[in-house]
């Protein structure tokens, strides 16, 4: 191999994005690289996007799956904004994506997919690489199929299979050109294959071929590399939010020394939260598949009921269905965390694009006055605390609590420094094993300080009761439709989930907390929003940011936090729900910026906007 | 379940709340025969769990000494299931009524007995929307006039029998109010079934659907109708058995004893582990008119859902240890920033 002409510039960061058709294999490539970074030292972020479609027709627009990863020698918060670098595996990723390649960018054209077919499907007219559209951008063709097709000619494997190892030559390629090693992705190919040596011979040839080419082909001497990010030192994995909510939900339920229970209905993009809790019943986890989202929520009130740390998990069109369950679990006081991973909506809406609309829905979707106790994760690695929080809250003050995340968080992944899960708090319960007066057991006489009821366990002798939807007595819980008592439960039901205000942590401002301008979000915005505030910042233009994790009630320095400010921006991927609830609780004037494209915001997209508020 | 058996008195499983449903309603009735059944059933009553839906079937938890969850319309099935699967060592009963189990529950039922919770089902079915005051119900008759239908139901009706086998039942049986013997004796064969049961139970309503199961009850008119259905008898009924159940390439038929050999007459055989004859026998009667069976009509042996799902856990357990957090989080593997 001859490396002599290669040259090596150091770049702080580069942002890549692999587009080709669903069954491209481009996740895989995308997940290689970035894992491979990881080990390699870099901070990182990712965002990969699928069509909902399992097979959309090959080659068009629709059956487009890609995935984009930032990798930095600094800390960064968003999987980048612009692509540096795109690999369109064929016409339609080109067209799907062209238009988000940064000026001068490095274009990787798979060119054995640029057959005429191909390019009518994509809806190209001419073909795009003799029509001057992609003057601008630093074009290199690879002739990627050839390149598979010779390379595994000596292995005894039908064509598709053949075909199936052009993600490995991008990869290989792209591993070249950005100086990471093979070996990590070598053993990763001989370890999912380790049954069918073969397939794992002839993928790991097809990575080197990619590789090779770039060693061989003089347009690709030029290589970059992203140096090791200064990150605070600590022990690391790569989460994903789904993953990280997850594994928070079973440290909460060992820490609270109860046993989970998940009852859910496949919904994108909830769903790997079943699948991953699914696989850890050696914690005492179970798992329960639903016939719909209502039995899921009903499953897990029954669980709740019996002593478990209770969780229901979905997405909008799921959440509508468990409203009338919440309402129970809030009326019987009895710990549920309801997570909802938010997707683009109304109805079936964009189930694989994120989207922060189902805010309102999370505080005020009930019948009656139902108030209960919201918590945002910000992201992917934030999901484990957000999912520890929620159900710090439900078990603590007998309530039912939304755990919002959504699909940039649940499928977005990012570095994350493990905790010692020695020093995450116990969680406290309200379990009570013997009469709590000397008269009897009241299954409604309230922890003063919490207002929270005790939770008496089935099994447990002497405290036989009965709960229900039906409006309670005061104490003894018995069915009562009297006038003054409907009031002071109304008005309880209500200070009990206010009250919690006082045991969160507070709004912290991040960035110049002399300006006048301060940038408020929720959820998954958190990324984008601190990178935007530091790259004014760094501009010299005053603004700070404030990043709400609980909704419902919001932190008791809110009001003190916003006073110290003229102005307040609020950033949502929604019409403006957070922007609602300022206005209305804080009597401010915020203005919005809002966004429902079924896309994140850009942090490079905040900051422009931003800046042009405040120098309006 | 306890070791030591417990036998209370009827009144111990009484709560202290006042049972508020209308005079000569037929709950009073069936609500006496649960409670004296538990008295002696030799389970301790914080072990006992019932779960309700919406209706006045359905505030039956308030009046049990035991623990309860009166749950939302429709859903009792699922919450009993989370209350079974969670805690295998609970007696978990449903009550529920046509409208709340068939109705709006229809999936949550069909899906708790497919699976076999370990959860013991009583439908009590009066053929009407009783706490919202006389609509009709899924086992309403067809021309039912009610207060929504006032010129008749157009309605198919559901025969909740032939759905339960449907839904893979094991246990299915039907009983009526004012036969206490025959439901204290169905509520002793369902407890011991390991799985769900399903157990309908014909109850009056006296004020939107008076006489509804008069055929059944009615002295004069109950012999002729009433085809008890008795495990290793055979299937005869009537004024001194003068009419017998037999099997015709798989159908079940109601003739008349004197025409056929001795042989023929259906034995009834709860345990046949093809539900076809079952399915057969539901179809004598769509609802409470002319011969209709009663008793158990199927009790077969499933695991069941409650008792799988903790073995799969006692597995997992087994083969990769009693689950740790700190391995947990490096299980995507790590690497070290220093
Ligand atoms: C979601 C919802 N829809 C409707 C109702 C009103 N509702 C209460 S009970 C009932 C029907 C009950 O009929 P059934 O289950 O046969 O019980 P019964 O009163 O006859 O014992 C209805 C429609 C409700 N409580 N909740
Ligand atoms: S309405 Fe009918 S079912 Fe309901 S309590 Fe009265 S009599 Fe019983
Ligand atoms: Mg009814």
């Amino acid at each position: 191999m001859s490396t002599e002409n290669k040259t090596v510039e150091s770049i702080p960061a580069i942002t890549i994005r692999f587009a080709g058709d669903s069954g491209d294999g481009m996740q895989l490539v995308g997940t290689r690289f970035t894992d491979t970074s990881a080990v390699f030292g870099n901070d990182l972020a990712t965002l990969p996007a699928f069509p909902a479609e399992i097979r959309a027709p090959q080659g068009t627009i629709a059956g487009v799956s890609s995935f984009q990863v930032q990798i930095a020698d600094f800390d960064i918060l968003t999987p980048g904004d612009n692509p540096d670098v795109l690999v369109a595996m064929n016409p339609a990723a080109l067209k799907a994506h062209l238009h988000d390649l940064a000026p001068n960018g490095m274009l990787i054209l798979n060119e054995d997919a640029f057959e005429e077919k191909n390019i009518t499907k994509a809806g190209y007219k001419v073909d795009p690489r003799e029509s001057g559209e992609l003057d601008g951008y630093r074009v290199f063709q690879v002739p990627m199929e050839k390149l598979t097709k010779e390379a595994l000619e000596e292995f005894d494997l039908p064509g598709r299979a053949v075909l199936r190892s052009k993600n490995m030559v991008a990869l290989g390629l792209i591993s070249w050109t950005f100086n990471r090693p093979l070996e990590d992705t070598e053993n990763w190919i001989n370890n999912k294959f380790s049954k069918l040596p073969e397939i794992a011979k002839a993928n790991i040839k097809a990575l080197k071929t990619g590789y090779n080419f770039g060693i061989t082909v003089e347009a690709f001497h030029h290589t970059y590399v992203v140096e090791k990010a200064a990150l605070p030192a600590g022990e690391y994995t790569n989460i994903n939010g789904n993953i990280g909510l997850s594994w928070g939900l079973i440290a909460a339920a060992k820490k609270a020394n109860l046993d989970l229970f998940y009852g859910s209905y496949p919904i994108t993009p909830a769903s790997d939260i079943l699948h991953e809790l699914s696989k850890h019943k050696n914690f005492n986890v179970i798992t329960f598949q639903a016939e719909d989202e209502i039995a899921a929520a009903a499953a897990s009130v029954g669980a709740s009921f019996t002593g478990k740390l209770a969780v229901t998990g979905t997405s909008g069109p799921g959440l509508a269905l468990k409203s009338e369950t919440i309402s129970l679990a809030l009326s019987a006081e009895l710990p549920l965390v309801i997570v909802n991973v938010q997707r683009g909506g109304p109805s079936t809406g964009l189930p694989t694009k994120p989207e922060q609309s189902d805010l309102m829905f999370a505080l005020y979707g009930r019948h009656g006055e139902s108030p209960l106790p919201v918590v945002a994760a910000k992201s992917p690695s934030h999901a484990f605390y957000a999912a520890y929080e929620a159900s710090r809250i439900a078990l603590k003050y007998m309530t039912p609590v939304i755990l919002l995340s959504d699909n940039y968080v649940a499928t977005g992944s990012e570095p994350w420094n493990l905790p010692n899960t020695e020093e995450l708090n116990e969680l406290e319960t309200n379990i009570i094993t013997k009469l709590n007066t000397e008269d009897g057991f009241l299954p409604f006489l309230r922890n003063v300080d919490t207002f929270a009821r005790p939770w008496a366990l089935p099994g447990t002798p002497g405290l036989e009761y009965r709960v229900g939807g039906l409006e309670k007595e005061e104490g003894t819980g018995n069915v009562s439709y009297d006038a003054a008592n409907h009031q002071y439960m109304t008005d309880m039901r209500a200070w009990k989930v206010s009250n919690i205000a006082n045991d969160i942590d507070k709004l912290e401002i991040h960035g110049d907390e002399t300006a006048d301008t301060l940038v408020l979000g929720w959820g998954s915005t958190y990324g984008g929003i601190t990178q935007a505030v530091n790259r004014l910042n760094e501009k010299g233009v005053k603004v700070a940011s404030a990043h709400f994790v609980h909704l419902n009630p919001f932190p008791d320095n809110t009001l003190e936090v916003i006073s110290k400010f003229k102005q307040v921006i609020i950033p949502e991927l929604n019409t403006g729900q957070l922007l609602k609830l300022v206005r209305e609780a804080f009597l401010v004037d915020a203005r919005g910026i809002n966004k429902v494209s079924g896309e994140p915001f850009t942090a490079q997209e905040l900051t422009d906007k931003i800046e042009a508020i405040i120098n309006e | 379940m306890s070791k030591i058996p417990v036998t209370y008195k009827r009144t111990d499983l009484q709560s202290d709340q006042e049972v508020k449903w209308c005079p000569g309603c037929g709950d009073y009735t069936i609500l006496a025969s649960v409670q004296n059944f538990m008295a002696e059933m030799g389970i301790s009553k914080e072990k006992i769990v019932f779960v309700s839906g919406i209706g006045c079937a359905a505030r039956f938890p308030y009046y049990m000494n035991t623990y309860g969850v009166h749950s939302i319309h429709g859903r009792a099935p699922a919450v009993a299931t989370g209350v079974s699967v969670s805690n295998p060592d609970l007696s978990v009963w449903v009550v529920s009524g046509d409208g709340d189990a068939l109705s709006i529950g229809g999936n949550h039922l069909i899906h708790a007995l497919r699976k076999n919770v370990n959860i013991k089902i009583l439908m009590f079915n009066n053929q009407i929307y009783g706490l919202t005051k006389g609509q009709y119900s899924p086992t309403s008759e067809e021309g039912k006039k009610t207060k929504s239908s006032p010129f008749g139901s157009v309605e198919m009706p559901l025969n909740p029998m032939s759905l339960a086998i449907g839904a893979e039942a094991t246990f299915v049986a039907r009983s009526i109010d004012m036969d206490r013997d025959l439901t204290a004796g169905i509520l002793e064969e369902a407890k011991n079934h390991k799985g769900s049961a399903f157990v309908e139970i014909y109850q009056n309503c006296n004020v939107f659907n008076d006489k509804a199961f008069e055929q059944l009850t009615n002295k004069e008119t109950k012999v002729a109708n009433r085809i008890n259905l008795v495990h290793g008898e055979k299937t005869v009924f009537g004024e001194d058995g003068h009419k017998a159940v037999v099997i015709r390439n798989g159908i079940a038929q109601i003739v008349d004893t004197k025409d056929v050999d001795e042989s023929e007459i259906y034995v009834h055989n709860i345990h046949e582990e093809n539900p076809s004859i079952a399915f057969s026998l539901s179809r004598l009667s769509h609802g409470p008119y002319g011969p209709t069976p009663l008793g158990v009509f199927r009790k077969v042996q499933r695991d069941t859902f409650t008792e799988e799902v903790h073995d799969q856990i006692d597995n997992a357990k087994e083969q990769k240890g009693e689950g740790e957090l700190d391995k947990l989080i490096r299980s995507l593997g790590t690497w070290d920033v220093s």
